[in-house]
């Protein structure tokens, strides 16, 4: 690049860059769009996420609170920058320890480290701590990242690839992780056509309003390229992952029900500084309910569905009525629960353009075949003319399961024939993506003189918010799990989503089963105390056992649930047995879940392709979204084995809807055990494919030499020159293709049926201090027995496990979305590195008949018993029951003032 | 580019240009792009990164002159008296490292939030604050510098050149806790500073200040003055009366109250002879 001698320059990982003359820029912007060090990721804007740290002079700073004239002849050091012996060291220790897993905090992780680690070569945990402590992470729980820094004066050689066949069950480092590691991986924001307009939403700033626009032909501000507005919408102007409750309008019409919602784009010339200030519109608000109790008494919000109940889910088994009846000790309360924000780090981003006839939308992803249809749909396309191409995704947790910019920026390039490109502000994207469900659930529960369950009554309101989304689901999926894994014989559960002007309520990790599962396991609590039982042991007495049936009527296999609780045992007893420190009341908990894998009684298969090229390189057409989880290399993993390949040999493609066939969803736990199985099918058709060819038995062995691959089959070796056979269509000498579809059946109107084929097991247990006087909650350790079939990567199961509990801590103790009131990361707080405890994972594999190699889901099985084992582990130390979540200090204070209080005028009964 | 943008070499310059108009001032920067959505400041601002003598911190025979410019980590790594302990426990509670590198303690006065964890400390350090204009200096103890939520005693053509604190200030022995509902990152619910001097056994000299618990930060004038007549009293209740927090989103005010006492108390205790 030559330098132009008058304008400011940069120095930017030793290179001089000439960039504009605008001192008061953010450096993060200067820097990712004019000098392209796009592993600078933004966050928040705020310098609230740290993800955009960059060294400046050797000091780590947020570059979007820095203005560019601040660093005007300072060495600014990026994530790339960090390629000498100490980078290269703490970069191999991220991908040996998995800390870094959808890799969006990476950056700023790696940075802050080496601002740390130049100054002190072997730091303590502490020191990491401290050093780090500016960085959020969403993903990893933080566990796996203090490791790794502390690990980083090691000199490793990186770790050899599996042997053929052993791939599964080995701590493979994440296929993708290099160019997380170095920050060249392509998020939703790092990529667009040259020129691409830039894209801002107009969205209302009340919970439910009419609107009207003004003359938008005379509105021209500086750079601005268009308008658009419902009336341009040329398809049906309604989405919604669910296709029957489709319900929501990419651009809404005339009225506004919810705070957020979009109302028109803007589009300006790249370069332009988009001012969206007075904007041509006048609103007129409207009576609004925010929570489940408001929203069954407001006005409907959508036709045909009176009370604003969008939907109920109902499961009956026995008669609960009479049970709890007849029962010797029952239990019973109301909780209620908050909205949570997914918070991810990388707000949602992406670009469009068209290519011939085909509208491509490039972002970040978590259903791109979902979001082709729904964006065809919106747009009037034949879902053959869109193409999605997912980058790298910065976390997802469910919120990017329905579409958000998709359609928005597919609009502006189909309606211009220009690239078109939209980030989401921080707050945009709090505002107007989904939430999890706040609930206000009832319960009872009543157990026999020995303890055993003899019934549950279970009712839960979710506030669904304005929209759809997947509020059914919740519906449905709570009743079928609101039992926990125990044997309940006589069972009544009823699950209803509501309307509200609230944020539409989505996918969240769990659909509902957190928030039920914060009601049922803390009733265990109370009901083991009545009947002067050990807790671990009272749910021990009541857990399923292989071949129980569940309370819709399924026989289930491969039931791991007490062989989590037998794994706690030890760590139970000890940690009864400790004291408090000092000035601090000690309390344990523990909690167990069940989780079914896949979609509830509804088809959702996934396909994939493998093909073995002439050049003896294994394609892998991986279509599965890999939101950090780590799809990409189970799914791999669990191939390599089936085809009986070498993992080193895979190359992945995808997920891009021209390329990989549709593995659905990244959602319900469903990639590994669904995709993992379409995989080991694939992977088996492909290698019968060239035993076939080579007249070879089916224990040959499959080896790779170069562009050739050699069978051997007892003393027979055959050696195929790929190069010497044709290809298929695709491209491939030899192919597998397979689909895989879980076998379930519909629930009747008891909700009697197979809702999921495979379901996974676990028990969490947790120890902490409360100081009771001021009401904070301080985790000490935390320890996690979950069955997850078999571990096809520990390492990444573990990398889940970690980041579910942080997940569960943060819905257990801080995490309050409050629309219009914590609509950034400095009100609404997620836990930081200080928040998460040491935790001990323990992987319990009990194959399922089902799942590939034994394998289950695990993704949203480990944030389900965090919060209730906190929120007992709180009354065991206290007394204190939280009926209301999350247990914030001030709540935590007064449910221990309360107990006080009735503990005195009991006393002086 | 941002045609009102200035960066003064000199404090003169800089505030011969406030008389001609009202300017932002960017100093560590910390608070004013968070306010923003936009990519860039609008308006007129005036960097004061360029005025040499701003940053630092400098000791003479009147106290301590800790420069405008000065920032958090500048004050860490400084070499300072057990008294300012507070303080530095509160700068390494100013959001993160990225934070405190580039933010200012002045920039955190001038912002002038409830919550600001810069306060309390500072009062109890007995602060005061010198704002300089075309027409001149003068100085403002802290308390009164400090006049509502996000409102300070500045004029529009005066900015801060330096806070003062006096050397017998520089006495004693300080600390600073700030509650919040997650360890780092956060703003407070309620945080209290204390600094004491205790000769042979008795208390002369108490500084208590609470912050997030009133429209701005406070000194508890009567506890202050009861710990050095050694009958300290009902601790509890010297704080709640000086006291008029609100519920919002982080606490409801009953527990700021009941909060800020019980810190306070453990507080003195460990710090009491």
């Amino acid at each position: 690049m030559s330098l132009d001698t008058t304008a400011p320059v940069l120095r930017v990982d030793g290179r001089m860059v000439s960039i504009g003359d605008a001192p008061l820029r953010r450096l993060s912007d200067v820097l990712r769009e004019e000098c392209g060090a796009r592993g600078v990721k933004v966050g928040c804007d705020a310098g609230d996420c740290g993800a955009c740290t960059v060294l400046v002079d050797g000091e780590a700073v947020c570059a979007c609170l820095m203005p560019v004239a601040r660093a005007m002849g300072a060495e600014i050091e990026t994530v790339a920058g960090l390629d000498d012996a100490l980078g290269k060291r703490l970069r191999a220790a991220f991908l040996r320890h998995g800390a870094a897993q959808c890799g969006i905090c990476t950056p700023g992780m790696l940075v802050s480290a080496v601002a740390l680690l130049r100054r002190v070569d072997a730091p303590s945990e502490a020191q990491v701590e401290e050093a780090l402590a500016g960085v959020l992470c969403r993903c990893t729980g933080y566990r796996k990242i203090i490791a790794a820094v502390c690990d980083a004066g090691r000199v490793m050689e990186p770790a050899a690839m599996p042997e053929t066949g052993a791939a599964i069950g080995a701590r493979v480092e994440r296929l993708d992780g290099q160019r997380k590691v170095d920050g060249t991986d392509v998020f939703g924001a790092d990529d667009w056509p040259e020129g691409a307009l830039v894209v801002k939403a107009v969205r209302s700033p009340h919970h439910h309003a009419r609107f009207a626009f003004g003359d938008l032909d005379e509105w021209k501000p500086n750079g601005c390229a268009g308008v658009w507005t419902a009336a341009d919408v040329p398809g049906v102007n309604r989405f919604g992952v669910i296709p029957p409750f489709a319900d929501q309008p990419m651009l809404a019409e005339g009225v506004a029900r919810f705070r957020g919602e979009a109302v028109a784009l803007v589009a300006f010339e790249d370069g332009a500084e988009p001012d969206l200030s007075d904007f041509p519109i006048s609103w007129e608000p409207m009576a609004d309910a925010l929570d489940e109790g408001a929203g069954r008494l407001v006005a409907d919000l959508h036709e045909g569905r009176p009370g604003n109940i969008l939907t109920e889910g109902f499961v009956r088994r026995g008669d609960a009525a009479a049970a709890l009846a007849g029962a010797a000790h029952v239990a019973t309360r109301t909780i209620s629960t908050s909205y949570v924000e997914h918070a991810y780090i990388e707000p949602e981003a992406g670009a469009a353009w068209m290519d011939g006839e085909t509208l491509v939308v490039q972002t970040c992803t978590q259903a791109p075949v979902m979001d082709r249809d729904d964006t065809a749909a919106l747009l009037g396309l034949d879902p053959a003319n869109v193409r999605i191409i997912a980058t790298a995704t910065g976390g997802g947790f469910g919120s990017k399961l329905d579409v958000s910019l998709h359609p928005l920026i597919g609009l502006i390039a189909l309606k211009t024939g220009r690239p078109a490109r939209m980030v989401y502000t921080r707050t945009e994207s709090m505002q107007s993506t989904t939430k999890r469900h706040p609930a206000t659930m009832t319960a009872s529960i009543g157990a026999d003189a020995d303890g055993r369950i003899v019934g549950m009554d279970f009712e839960g309101d979710f506030n669904t918010g304005a929209y759809a989304s997947w509020g059914p689901t919740v519906a449905n999926r709570v009743p079928v799990h609101a039992s926990g894994p125990y044997r309940v014989p006589n069972y009544r559960a009823l699950g209803r989503a509501v309307h509200t002007n609230g944020p539409v309520s989505g996918a969240f990790r769990g659909f509902g089963v957190p928030q039920a599962a914060i009601m049922q396991e803390t009733l265990y609590d109370w009901l083991a105390e009545d009947c002067g039982m050990d807790r671990l042991a009272f749910r021990r007495l009541n857990a399923f056992r292989d071949g129980d049936t569940t309370c819709t009527g399924q026989v289930i296999h491969g039931v791991g649930i007490v062989e989590c609780l037998d794994a706690l045992k030890p760590h139970w007893a000890a940690a009864l047995a400790e004291d408090a420190a000092a000035g601090f009341s000690r309390g344990v908990g523990v909690a167990s879940c069940w989780y079914g894998c896949g979609n509830t009684s509804l088809a959702n298969p996934s396909t994939i392709r493998v093909g073995l090229r002439a050049d003896g390189v294994v394609v892998l057409h991986q279509g599965a979204s890999d939101i950090g989880q780590g799809s990409n290399t189970v799914i791999a993993q669990i191939c390599a084995d089936a085809a009986g390949l070498p993992l080193g040999a895979f190359e992945l493609i995808g997920p891009d809807t021209a390329l990989t066939p549709d593995a659905g969803k990244t959602s319900a736990s469903r990639q590994t055990y669904v995709s993992g199985k379409a995989a080991e099918l694939a992977g088996r058709a492909l290698r019968a494919a060239v035993l076939r060819h080579a007249n070879a038995g089916n224990d040959a062995r499959l080896r790779l030499d170069g562009a050739a691959v050699v069978v051997e089959d007892g003393e027979d070796v055959r050696r195929i020159v790929l190069g010497d056979l044709p290809t298929n269509g695709f491209g491939y000498v030899f192919m597998g293709e397979e689909t895989y579809d879980p076998p379930t059946t519909a629930l009747d109107a008891d909700g009697q049926g197979k809702p999921y084929a495979v379901y996974g097991y676990g028990a969490q247990m947790v120890v902490l201090d409360v100081d009771e006087a001021l009401g904070s909650v301080h985790l000490r350790r935390i320890v996690a027995a979950h069955d997850v079939g078999r571990a096809i990567n520990p390492v990444l199961a573990e990398g889940q496990i970690e980041g579910g509990i942080a997940q569960g801590i943060g819905l257990a103790l801080m995490e309050e979305y409050l629309p219009g009131r914590t609509e950034n990361l400095h009100d609404y707080l997620i836990p930081t590195i200080g928040d998460v405890p040491p935790i001990e994972s323990i992987l319990i594999e009990k194959p399922d008949p089902e799942g590939p190699f034994g394998a289950k889901g695990l993704g949203e099985h480990v944030l389900i018993p965090t919060a209730p084992a906190i929120l007992n582990a709180i009354r065991h130390a206290t007394g204190a029951e939280i009926d209301k979540i999350p247990a914030l200090p001030h709540r935590v204070h007064a449910a221990i003032w309360a107990t006080r209080s009735q503990d005195v005028s009991a006393a002086s009964r | 580019m941002t045609p009102d943008y200035h960066r003064p070499d000199t404090l003169h310059d800089a505030v011969a240009l406030l008389a001609e108009r009202p300017c932002v001032l960017l100093a560590g920067g910390t608070d004013l792009y968070p306010a923003t959505k936009a990519q860039s400041l609008k308006g007129s601002v005036l960097d004061l990164g360029g005025i040499a003598g701003l940053r630092g911190i400098t000791r003479n025979t009147e106290g301590w002159r800790i420069g405008a410019g000065t920032t958090w980590t500048d004050m860490l790594r400084a070499d300072l008296p057990p008294a300012f302990d507070g303080l530095k426990r509160a700068a390494r509670e100013v959001g993160a490292v990225q934070i405190q590198n580039v933010g200012t303690l002045a920039g955190n006065l001038c912002n002038a939030s409830p919550a600001a964890d810069g306060a309390p400390p500072l009062l109890t350090l007995d602060t005061s604050v010198e704002l300089v204009s075309v027409r001149g200096v003068r100085v403002l103890g802290l308390g009164d510098f400090l006049v509502g939520p996000r409102r300070t005693a500045l004029t529009k053509d005066e900015m801060v050149s330096a806070l003062l604190i006096p050397t017998a200030a520089g006495d004693g022995v300080a600390d600073f806790v700030k509650l919040g509902a997650r360890t780092h990152l956060v703003i407070s619910i309620a945080m209290v500073a204390a600094r004491l001097v205790v000769e042979d056994g008795r208390v002369t000299c108490a500084r208590v200040a609470v912050g997030s618990c009133s429209a701005t930060a406070r000194r508890l004038l009567v506890l202050e003055e009861a710990l050095i007549g050694g009958d300290v009293g009902d601790v509890a209740a010297h704080v709640r009366a000086a006291l008029d927090p609100i519920d919002d989103v982080r606490g409801t005010a009953g527990y700021r109250l009941d909060a800020a006492a019980e810190i306070t108390m453990r507080m003195l205790r460990e710090m009491m002879p």
